[in-house]
């Protein structure tokens, strides 16, 4: 079912804050802050990491010129066991917080959720957003950072990234948030972690599909649709899977995805980027931006998730996935 | 779409890996390392008093001292991702595979984090060596004993 939200709460600001090697993006002029250090001068990877979701979320604040004590709840989620960076950023920023894992679908289940809330009257301001951290994030799902292992043409490469929105009550003058579909946990028998983007294109193909038929729209209802982080081959997938059910070449020319977009063509990225950061960093600088100039008026962001573990991998189980979606408009 | 024709799609879309060059690669890479490792063996006979027998754990402890640099400086990724197996099968392969879990874990700690993994990735390697080694070797021994070869 899709969600309606009478209300429109709107995307008041984004904070996005990048890490040394996303100065290569070719997004990374509308981040407001590219940090030198991978780090952020912390001893650990995962203390970088939290630092990096606080400024995110500090930056999204300053926009709008309030403070933390203004801030009614925190959404938020990282690819960390348990979460710790956000876990931790939580208890700096001290404001209500429920952690949520989609993996990388994040960065849109967290702004539905802030919606519902907003909408629910129970919240005037809330940040909501998702985050990667290269190292941390590459040490709990593969190799250590320095093993000397192939990467296949069809991996993907996690940026270092967050990107929090702070989502308010309807304003004509902001990106408003009109419509959402939670999408199912999607399996299409797909079980290689070096090709994500396989894997995550038939959830995002499902989301996109359904929230289409249930707001009565075609693609080219749109001028974006914007999915998370499919890389170039999953791109192709999912544009081969929306020819076979009728769309015409035309249409797909309005899909793009973040993470195929991101590193550009550079060869060293493999398929593109990904990482829960990756669609966070583009959705809420760079979408929310051209949206306020005015370059977009009606925009579907798709954030996707693989939902696999080490573990579950080393198992011999296939990778499930998710997409969420949001419909922004503005006027 | 049914989940067989994706497949298909699939199959269809994902570029084969370039099997010849990756095995032309693998092949020059590792050739030129165990051409290092020829020659700090012949530096060892020629220099010192080893024989070609007694050369190799001085050698293999020196390329791995090698490999263990270049994974500090981050270098040894590089050449793993050009040359895959070229790379990773050799000695310093292994070295590579244990440097850099130490490197990852160290902000765990000695005990609990170098310590706790650093064959996280050799360890493999370390039990499976040292079993077909014992297969090896017994195998030859029931071959000396019945008089078929001799040690």
């Amino acid at each position: 079912m899709v969600i309606l939200f009478q209300t429109k709460p709107s995307l008041l600001a984004g904070g996005v804050v990048a890490g040394p090697l996303e100065n290569r993006s070719v997004f990374s002029q509308y981040f407001d802050s590219v940090y030198d250090d991978e780090r952020w001068q912390m001893k650990t990877n995962e203390q970088g990491h939290r630092k990096m979701i606080e400024e995110a979320c500090e930056y999204a604040m300053k926009k709008m010129g309030v403070q933390k004590g203004d801030i009614d709840y925190l959404m938020g989620g990282d690819l960390v066991n348990q979460m710790t960076p956000t876990n931790f950023a939580a208890r700096d920023l001290e404001i209500p917080f429920i952690g949520l894992f989609s993996a990388c679908a994040t960065s849109v289940s967290s702004v539905i959720i802030a919606c519902l809330l907003t909408e629910l009257g129970a919240a005037n301001f809330s940040l909501a957003g998702a985050s990667s951290q290269h190292n941390a994030i590459e040490r709990q799902f593969r190799y250590p950072i320095n093993y000397g292992a192939q990467k296949p043409q069809t991996a993907q490469w996690t940026v270092t990234a967050a990107g929090y929105a702070l989502i308010g009550k309807h304003r004509e003058e902001y990106p408003s948030i009109e419509a959402a579909t939670i999408g199912k946990s999607v399996d299409y028998g797909m079980d290689d972690p070096f090709h994500m983007g396989a894997a995550m294109a038939p959830a995002a193909f499902q989301t996109i599909q359904s929230h289409l038929q249930q707001r009565n729209q075609k693609i080219y209802h749109y001028d974006l649709i914007l999915t998370g982080d499919l890389g170039q081959l999953g791109l192709k997938l999912l544009k081969g899977m929306l020819v076979e059910n009728g769309v015409k070449n035309e249409e797909l020319t309005l899909l793009r995805d973040a993470g195929a977009e991101f590193y550009g063509q550079d060869e060293a990225f493999q398929s593109g980027a990904s990482g829960a950061g990756c669609s966070a960093a583009v959705f809420f600088s760079y979408v929310i931006q051209q949206m306020r100039a005015g370059s977009y008026k009606r925009v579907l962001l798709v954030a996707t998730g693989a939902l696999l573990s080490p573990l579950s991998y080393q198992q011999g189980e296939t990778i499930p996935c998710t997409a969420h979606a949001i419909e922004i408009t503005m006027k | 779409m049914e989940k067989e024709q994706y497949q298909q799609l699939e199959q269809n879309v994902t570029p084969k890996p370039p099997y010849l060059k990756n095995v032309a690669k693998a092949f020059f890479v590792g050739g030129f390392i165990c051409a290092i490792g020829q020659a700090v063996s012949l530096f060892y006979i020629i220099f010192f008093n080893f024989t070609e027998a007694t050369a190799g754990n001085p050698t293999v402890a020196t390329v791995v001292f090698f490999s263990m640099i270049l994974t500090g400086l981050g270098l040894y990724k590089r050449i793993g991702q050009f040359a895959g197996a070229g790379s990773a099968v050799p000695v310093t392969g292994f070295g590579n595979a244990v440097v850099s879990a130490a490197i990852e874990h160290r902000s765990e700690g000695l005990v609990l984090g170098v310590g706790g993994n650093l064959f996280k990735l050799a360890g493999s390697v370390v039990l499976f060596g040292v079993v077909s080694a014992f297969f090896v070797a017994l195998i030859k021994y029931i071959l000396v004993t019945i008089g078929v070869v001799s040690w």
